[in-house]
């Protein structure tokens, strides 16, 4: 995902004289080869993330369009004042590329799992927050982030990650997309974890439970419609995060639904990590079984909690 | 090291009507940052009178310098210049504060022409500057930039990230001045967080160092129209007074770094810049 969205960003490059990179300290010849083609327009910066920031929200303010690209803890949280206040604040639009977002550097430890990003990030007002669920749509997603008013930030998978995007899909920033139609529950996911919806929904499918899934290109702005209609729809919502559950995508969708139907009788059944540090390590799918978060666990999950509604 | 700079020449007319410009509004609104405020006159005075290439018919203007004022607390000062430069009336600054002003406690991103960036927290200023300076140099502008610093404010981390950017992309287009009154709020800046040798500092980081009396506008002139050092940026040490013009705030400049109310300190105000002339731009 990573590779497809640098990629797209020497691509977008071509076609627009605004667009310019700006790196802290990435892997060695990252976009050199767009470094030869238009000198100038990478720009290396070394780790040094409030200034990397603040440098990108000046080049927005002289009408250029910077891709800013590092590890999503350290593009969020050491630099956090300088994405609220240049970015969001001034609605610079800076793109920010998050590296390992959730659980992909596990291995690392806590100081590089990304699991609270969604929540700082979505709270800054005017910040749009893309988490696309693989490769193929990080490439349908990318040009429109290219005339997007406000900042955005981009949260990557690990890379390799299953393609379950479709070839014809016409991705919105802000807008739903339906990948098995709402049924008696309706799983809403984002990121990689609409992969692991899907497979849930699948063995639900093949216990005879109708189980439809919305994957949310990204978590800000909220497609609201979507969400009210899912939950006029079904008996069960059930949101999923690779995000601790505060202010996650779960939280997010409370907050959308109880924007349009305060009162709905649709419940939320919310899995997401602990609200914790994750002291394991081993790898983003040993991890995402421990917490409960792969298609087994899902599919139980929902399989009971719709066997308690339907003894309620 | 900074060398000690002579004693300040006397406040002219046009210093003491800026003062009393920039206090209009913190008269208005029963608070502000005085002393932060008051020594931070005759180095805008300098650049928009002299120095900066501007137009405040228009603000946008592309090749218009730009100009950043890092210590956003300051803000009293530049809603002064840029009022008197008339790129607003001078009576906005009666609104300073006010609910449904945009002249606020800190300059704001939206509603005053002429303020170029929303600053406050400090240790922004820089590294916005370096993006604009680098922007401005990658399409070719003559443009310049200014960012203004407070000398606590440099204690942030960030501002050193931001030198060390500028040193090695060698952006002589963008200056960097340091409002170097030696107070911050809570004390003298040698015994919070010593700044020195702060000009060795910024020599180190590769910019181009000169020092002045902060309040001597030819000394201001003279360096700030030397030619630079082609693929150094530069900067100038102010060496400021914190509350000058105003006795009080010269003589105890911690109880004058900010009011919240003025009460009796409205009166010593208003006595200290009474007589100030009616000065337009020169």
């Amino acid at each position: 995902m990573r590779r497809t969205a640098l990629d797209m960003v020497h691509e977008l490059a071509r076609r627009d004289s605004r667009v310019v990179y700006v790196g802290s300290d990435p892997a060695p010849g990252t976009l050199a080869a767009m470094q030869a083609e238009m000198p100038g327009r990478v720009m290396i910066e070394g780790i040094a993330e409030q200034h990397v920031v603040g440098m990108a929200a000046g080049l927005a303010m002289e009408g250029l369009v910077p891709y800013v690209n590092t590890i999503a803890t350290f593009l969020t949280r050491r630099c956090y004042e300088q994405n609220v206040l240049d970015l969001g604040l001034h609605r610079t639009p800076v793109r920010l590329i998050a590296n390992g977002g959730g659980l992909v550097y596990a291995p690392l430890g806590p100081t590089h799992t990304a699991i609270e990003d969604i929540a700082i990030m979505r709270a800054i007002p005017g910040m749009a927050v893309l988490c696309p669920s693989d490769a193929e749509e990080m490439r349908r997603l990318m040009p429109l982030t290219l005339d997007w008013p406000g900042p955005i930030y981009i949260r990557l998978g690990k890379g390799g990650d299953p393609v379950v995007s479709q070839p014809d899909d016409a991705p919105a920033i802000g807008r739903a997309l339906v990948r098995r139609p709402p049924g008696v529950a309706t799983i809403i996911s984002t990121g990689i974890m609409t992969a692991h919806a899907l497979a849930a929904a699948e063995r639900l499918g093949q216990q005879g439970i109708d189980c439809g899934v919305i994957h949310l290109p990204g978590v800000a702005p909220m497609d609201d419609a979507a969400i009210e209609a899912a939950s006029r729809h079904s008996r069960l919502l059930v949101t999923l995060d690779e995000h601790i559950a505060s202010g996650g995508l779960g939280s997010a969708v409370l907050e959308s639904l109880n924007r349009t139907r305060p009162l709905s009788p649709c419940p939320v059944l919310r899995r997401a990590l602990p609200d914790d540090f994750v002291h394991l390590h081993g790898s983003q799918n040993e991890l995402l079984s421990h917490f409960g978060l792969d298609a087994p666990a899902l599919a139980e999950a929902i399989a009971r909690a719709l066997a308690e509604l339907a003894g309620d | 090291m900074t060398r000690p700079i002579p004693a300040s020449p006397p406040l002219d007319a046009r210093s003491l009507h800026l003062r009393a410009l920039a206090m209009r509004g913190l008269l208005a609104a029963d608070r502000g940052h005085v002393g932060s405020t008051l020594s931070l006159i005759e180095i805008l005075r300098v650049l928009y009178d002299r120095i900066m290439r501007h137009d405040p018919a228009h603000p946008e203007w592309p090749d218009r310098d730009r100009f950043i004022l890092s210590k956003g607390h300051g803000c009293l000062a530049l809603y002064a210049i840029l009022a008197d430069h008339g790129y607003f009336p001078p009576a906005d600054l009666d609104t300073f504060c006010r609910k449904d002003s945009p002249f606020g406690g800190h300059p704001p991103c939206h509603g005053i022409p002429g303020v170029e960036a929303a600053t406050g927290a400090l240790g922004h200023g820089l590294s916005l500057g370096i993006g604009r300076a680098r922007a401005l140099k990658l399409a070719g502008s003559t443009s310049r930039v200014f960012v203004v610093c407070g000398d606590g404010e440099i204690n942030e981390g960030a501002i050193w990230e931001g030198a060390m950017s500028a040193g090695r992309t060698g952006l002589d287009n963008l200056w960097v001045l340091i409002d170097y009154n030696k107070v911050q709020s809570y004390g003298p800046t040698a015994e919070v967080l010593d700044l020195e040798p702060l000009a060795d500092k910024w020599a180190s980081f590769g910019f181009t160092v000169d020092e002045v009396d902060g309040h001597d506008c030819a000394a201001l002139e003279q360096v700030l129209s030397r030619p630079p050092n082609i693929g150094r940026p530069s900067a100038l040490i102010c060496h400021t007074v914190k509350g000058r013009g105003l006795a009080e705030a010269e003589a105890d400049p911690t109880a004058w770094h900010h009011k919240s109310r003025l009460g009796e300190a409205r009166e010593v105000i208003e006595a200290a810049f009474a007589a100030a002339p009616p000065q337009g731009a020169p």
